[in-house]
């Protein structure tokens, strides 16, 4: 599984890159291959306010619907609106043109709370 | 207190080998995709795929009484079928509701085989056998038989290489007994996914061996392993139902739009009181089936079904159909909501999204 060392990671299967002020945030190769054949996304609306944890969006397969959660506070500032007419971009390219939002966080500090690289893959081959 | 573990089908390790997604199903650990269920459900539809159904039960029914016997516990008509034929039927409460949907094949004069859900084996044998009369006898040989599903517009060519070109499948519904590379099987002409196909079953002892073969002989033509995941939208979008989602002891057939599996002209079976009364008052709620009008979420069980925003039902079964590529599904809602053409919607997390009642099967081949 692709575990890139630049990002961060939740133990709910996102990933976090840090651009500034802002965050962007998908779902892992681990997680969509979990998933397989991602058949729907719905979105965050753009300026809704989000808690650390609290469900932001949701990935439907063919067998399940799955929450994806804000990995700290902020506010969603975009979402990939490509993915309503792709949602296979999710298992094509997880960490690129699969991203699923970006917040704009309210304290950088928050970030220290998620895990490396190396934690996330020892997480997911426990 | 644990769960008791899942028992493992003899194929448990062919699965693991191809690296199946492994999930409990009915008390059984069984394949849920190999590789994707999109692409299992597509190679049914266009190839041929390959099921393990070793879970499924089989129930062997003989003596001179059999059949008249039979006939007063299946809804179906037993006096139908001749040697080699089988129906599907189903086996009902005093209710009228369905403890289980089952094929039941005339394998002798006076034999037959009962072919039923995995979930549903210990409790139809305790109620058959509390019902069994003098001259018959019944025997539970689920242990002793493993069997898979060969489904998919090349299943003739597959077994005319594995038999020979001369041989002949049995036709539609029937059941024939062949020996394939010294293994004896009983193919039968049946499925649950609205292609051509056959359900094969054999000693336990050889479901590797026969597994196998079938993968490697049907390679050329396509052949592949497929799972629960795309068993279940290829049945879904021929609205076949799921016993457990569809079916259960409080719905009875009449309810679930499956008359055409009951007789009501024989003199005495079980339910049949309460399957006249319902065809006589007319059912409350019924089985319908229903596609999105857009893209959307996909529907999914329980989620509720409204008609100009009243809640008249819930779903069932609901899935997005790869076929199709829209979502579809299945629920019970009250009669007067149960026309086809039907507006409703469907509530999905708090949103409303629209969808209209259709004739079943929701998917019919191209020819």
């Amino acid at each position: 599984m692709n575990v890139p060392d630049n990002l961060l990671y939740t133990k709910s299967h996102e990933w976090i890159r840090r651009e500034g002020d802002h965050i962007r945030v998908g779902i892992t190769d681990h997680a969509q291959a979990e998933l397989t054949d991602v058949v729907f996304v719905e979105l965050p609306k753009v300026g809704t306010n989000v808690e650390a944890k609290a469900p932001v969006a949701v990935v439907e397969s063919v067998k399940a619907a799955s929450d994806i959660y804000a990995p700290v506070k902020g506010t969603v500032v975009e979402a990939n609106n490509a993915l309503t007419n792709n949602p296979a971009l999710i298992n094509s390219d997880p960490f690129g043109e699969g991203w699923i939002f970006a917040l704009k966080i309210d304290n950088a500090d928050d970030l220290k709370n998620l895990q490396s690289a190396a934690a996330y893959k020892d997480q997911i081959e426990a | 207190m644990s769960e008791p573990a899942e028992k493992k089908t003899p194929l448990y390790l062919e699965h693991v080998r191809l690296g199946a997604r492994m999930v409990p199903f009915g008390g059984w650990l069984m394949p849920v995709q190999y590789t994707s269920i999109v692409d299992e459900h597509q190679t049914v539809r266009n190839a041929v795929g390959m099921f393990d159904i070793s879970h499924m039960g089989q129930f062997i029914v003989s003596g001179s009484n059999a059949r008249d016997w039979l006939n007063t516990m299946l809804t179906n008509n037993v006096a139908k079928l001749d040697v080699g034929q089988g129906q599907y039927t189903f086996l009902l409460n005093y209710d009228g509701g369905v403890i289980d949907d089952l094929i039941l094949y005339r394998i002798g004069e006076t034999e037959f085989l009962l072919v039923v859900n995995a979930s549903k084996i210990e409790e139809d044998f305790c109620w058959l056998e509390k019902h069994r009369q003098d001259g018959t006898m019944l025997k539970n040989r689920s242990a002793d038989f493993g069997g898979v599903a060969i489904q998919g517009p090349r299943v003739v060519d597959l077994f005319h290489d594995l038999l020979g070109q001369s041989v002949e499948l049995p036709a539609r519904n029937h059941i024939i007994d062949f020996v394939i590379s010294e293994m004896p099987v009983s193919i039968a002409r049946t499925g649950y996914t609205g292609e051509d196909g056959v359900e094969v079953f054999f000693r336990v002892s050889d479901a590797t061996k026969f597994w196998n073969l079938v993968l490697e002989r049907g390679a050329r033509l396509g052949a592949k392993p497929c799972g629960l995941g795309a068993r279940d939208t290829l049945r879904l979008e021929m609205c076949y139902p799921l016993n457990g989602s569809d079916l259960s002891a409080e719905r009875n057939p009449i309810e679930a739009g499956l008359g055409f599996f009951v007789d009501l002209q024989k003199p005495n079976f079980a339910g049949r009181e309460k399957l006249l009364e319902t065809k006589a008052n007319g059912a409350r709620e019924r089985l319908i089936a229903f596609k999105m009008n857009g893209k959307g979420p996909p529907p999914r069980p329980h989620y509720s079904l409204l008609n100009k925003g009243a809640r008249v039902g819930e779903i069932s079964s609901g899935t997005l159909s790869p076929s199709l590529n829209i979502g579809i599904g299945m629920g019970y809602v009250s009669a007067a909501s149960a026309k086809t053409g039907t507006p409703l919607e469907v509530e999905i997390r708090g949103q409303i999204f629209p969808a209209t009642i259709e004739k079943k099967p929701l998917y019919k081949k191209q020819s």
